[in-house]
C-alpha cells in the first residue's frame, strides 16, 4: 500500500473563493444545480449550501454577526468528505461499493453502488448523497483518478491560498501542529486541529484547522461508528424474541380438553 | 446539539414504511402460524393455515417494495452476490446485508410453507407439521420470521441518525409491534367463527399481552432517547401520542377488556385499531428522524 494521504485544510486561510468547488466539479464532470439553474440560498452568501451527490466540495461560509451587524465575523471551511480511518459508509454498505483505496482513502465504486442509501444515513459528517445523474450515492473521491497517475486533487491544485493541502498524511500533521503553534503564539488561542488524531473514528484523512468549537463550523462534536448499537440493539431483540416466544407458545400450547 | 444531527437524511420514505409494516406483519404471521402448528396439538390448524397463506405473498410484496425503492432496482442483487465477482456479498455487521439474507431465506421458507397450507392433504401435507418436513420447514421460517420482523429496527439504529441511532430499542419495539400486528390480523382474517372459538381468544390474550409489552417497550424506547426526545416535541410526537399509544394501543386494550366482560359478542375494531397504529409507529419513526 501507498502510504495515506490526505487533505489538511487550514479555515484560517480559506477566503471562500469556491474555486476547489468549481475545480472539483469540472474535473469530476458533476451537473451544475437543478440542470442549471441555479436556486439562491437567501439567507446567505453560500448558495451550495452542503454536500451531496453533485457537490463533493462545499466551502462554509459561517456568518456571525450581532444584531446590528456593528460586529462580525466570517469563517469559512471547504468541506469535504473525512476519508475517515474507520468510515461508517463502508462499515454498512450492503454491496460492497465503498471500498478503502491504497491511499487509504474511501470510494464508492458507482457501477457496484445500487442505491441503497444505507451509506447517507451511516455518514457522522452528512457528507453522501445520490447524483441523479448516476442513480448512486456518490462523494469525493480524493481523485482517486488523479492520484493513481501521481497527480494531487484538482481541489488542492485550485486553491490559490493553500488553505487546502494535499499530500501523505504523517507530512500534514506535522505542518499542521506547526501552523497550530504559530497561531496560538500570535494570540489566536482557539486555534486547534479536528480529526488529526485518532480520537474522532480512528483519525480523519482530511482534517482541519479550526479556531472555533466544531459545532461552530456545523462538525459533529462526537462522531461515532453506526456498530456501536449493533451488538446492544440486536441482544434487546433478542430478548424480544424470547419473551414472544415464549408468551405465544403459552397462548397456543394444546392443554388437553381444558379451555384457553 | 447530539452528533447524530450532523448526518443526512437516506430519503426512505412510504415505500419503506410499507415494507418495515409489512415485513413485519410477513414474519410475525408466520412465526405464529409455526407456533400454532408446533405446540397447538391441532387445535389451531385453522387460523395457522392462514398465517402461512398471509407470510409468503407478503414477503413478495417485500422484496417488490425493496427493490423499487433503491434507485437503481436493477441491480437489487448487488446485495447478494458482489457484482464484480459473482461472489456471495455478505458482511455479518451490516444489517442491511444480513437482512437481505434472511428476507431470501424467509422467502423460499414461507414458500414452501404457503404450498404445504393449502390442503391439509395431498404430496404438499409433507411441507406442514406434524410432518417432520414440515416441522423443520416451520421452525426455521419461523425463525427468519421473527429476524424479519426485528432486523428493520435494528438497521435504523446501526445508523448516525437522530432518534433512530439514538436508541437501542428500536429493534425490541418492531418486533414486539410486529407480533400484536400479526396477532390482530390473524383474528380479522380469522372472522367472526374463529373469534369466538378457543383461537380466537388465545389470539386475544396473545395480542393483549404483546400491547402491554409494546406499551413498555415505547416507554423505555422514549427514556432511552434522553435530551433527543425533545425532538419529538412536534407534530410527529403526537402523532406518537396519540396515534401510536392512544389509537393503536390503549383503544385495543380497553376495548379486548370489555370483549372479556361481555363473553360473547366480538368487535373487529380493536384489531383493526391495533394495525392502523403498528403503521403509524413505523411512520413516526421514519419521517420524523427524515425531517431532523
Amino acid at each position: 500500500m501507498a502510504q495515506p494521504m490526505g487533505f489538511f485544510t487550514d479555515t484560517t486561510i480559506c477566503i471562500g473563493c469556491k474555486a476547489c468547488e468549481v475545480a472539483c466539479k469540472e474535473w469530476n464532470q458533476l451537473p451544475a444545480t437543478n440542470g442549471g439553474r441555479n436556486t439562491l440560498s437567501g439567507d446567505s452568501y453560500d448558495n451550495t449550501r452542503r454536500l451531496d451527490g453533485i457537490h463533493w466540495r462545499h466551502v462554509k461560509f459561517v456568518e456571525q454577526f450581532s444584531q446590528d451587524r456593528r460586529q462580525g465575523r466570517w469563517l469559512m471551511m471547504s468541506d469535504v468528505c473525512k476519508h475517515c480511518v474507520n468510515a461508517g459508509c463502508m462499515e454498512v454498505c450492503p454491496t460492497g461499493a465503498i471500498i478503502r483505496t491504497e491511499f487509504d482513502t474511501v470510494v464508492i465504486q458507482s457501477d457496484a453502488c445500487n442505491g441503497c442509501r444505507d451509506c447517507i444515513s451511516a455518514c457522522p459528517f452528512g457528507v453522501i448523497d445520490i447524483n441523479p445523474v448516476s442513480g448512486t450515492a456518490q462523494k469525493c473521491t480524493l481523485c482517486y483518478d488523479r492520484l493513481r497517475v501521481g497527480m494531487q486533487p484538482a481541489c488542492s491544485q485550485a486553491c490559490p491560498t493553500t488553505s487546502i493541502m494535499f499530500g501523505p498524511i504523517a507530512e500534514l500533521k506535522k505542518k499542521a501542529e506547526a501552523r497550530v503553534d504559530q497561531l496560538q503564539k500570535a494570540g489566536e488561542t482557539g486555534a486547534h486541529l479536528y480529526g488529526a488524531d485518532e480520537k474522532i473514528l480512528g483519525g480523519l484523512n482530511s482534517f482541519y484547522l479550526l479556531v472555533d468549537k466544531p459545532e461552530t463550523y456545523q462538525l459533529p462534536p462526537d462522531p461515532k461508528m453506526p456498530s456501536r448499537n449493533l451488538k446492544p440493539s440486536a441482544l434487546w431483540s433478542a430478548l424480544g424474541a424470547i419473551v414472544i416466544g415464549v408468551a405465544s407458545v403459552i397462548s397456543f400450547r394444546n392443554r388437553g380438553s381444558r379451555d384457553a | 446539539m447530539p452528533s447524530t444531527f450532523y448526518s443526512a437524511p437516506p430519503h426512505w420514505h412510504w415505500l419503506i414504511v410499507l415494507y418495515f409494516f409489512i415485513g413485519g406483519l410477513a414474519g410475525g404471521c408466520y412465526f405464529l402460524a409455526a407456533v400454532m402448528d408446533l405446540f397447538g396439538g391441532g387445535r389451531h390448524r385453522t387460523v395457522a393455515r392462514l398465517g402461512y397463506l398471509v407470510a409468503f405473498p407478503a414477503v413478495v410484496i417485500c422484496g417488490a417494495l425493496l427493490t423499487l425503492d433503491l434507485t437503481r432496482p436493477e441491480r437489487f442483487w448487488h446485495m447478494l452476490l458482489q457484482s464484480a465477482t459473482w461472489r456471495p456479498m455478505f458482511k455479518a455487521y451490516s444489517p442491511m446485508s444480513v437482512g437481505a439474507w434472511a428476507l431470501l431465506a424467509f422467502g423460499a421458507f414461507s414458500l414452501l410453507s404457503f404450498l404445504g397450507a393449502r390442503r391439509e392433504t395431498g404430496q404438499w401435507a409433507v411441507l406442514r407439521p406434524p410432518r417432520p418436513l414440515g416441522i423443520l420447514i416451520s421452525v426455521l421460517g419461523g425463525f427468519f420470521g421473527a429476524f424479519l420482523a426485528g432486523y428493520t429496527g435494528v438497521l435504523l439504529s446501526v445508523t448516525n441518525r437522530p432518534i433512530w441511532a439514538d436508541t437501542s430499542l428500536l429493534g425490541l419495539v418492531f418486533l414486539v409491534s410486529g407480533a400484536s400486528t400479526s396477532a390482530a390480523l390473524l383474528t380479522l382474517l380469522g372472522g367472526s367463527r374463529v373469534a369466538s372459538a378457543d383461537t380466537g381468544r388465545a389470539l386475544a390474550r396473545f395480542d393483549r399481552w404483546m400491547l402491554v409489552l409494546e406499551l413498555l417497550a415505547l416507554v423505555a424506547l422514549v427514556a432511552s432517547l434522553g435530551v433527543v426526545a425533545r425532538a419529538w416535541l412536534d407534530a410527529w410526537g403526537a402523532l406518537f401520542a396519540l396515534g401510536v399509544v392512544g389509537v393503536g394501543i390503549l383503544a385495543p386494550l380497553v376495548l379486548y377488556a370489555r370483549t372479556r366482560e361481555a363473553a360473547a359478542g366480538h368487535s373487529a375494531l380493536a384489531p383493526v385499531l391495533v394495525l392502523v397504529g403498528g403503521l403509524l409507529l413505523r411512520v413516526v419513526v421514519i419521517f420524523s428522524a427524515e425531517g431532523l
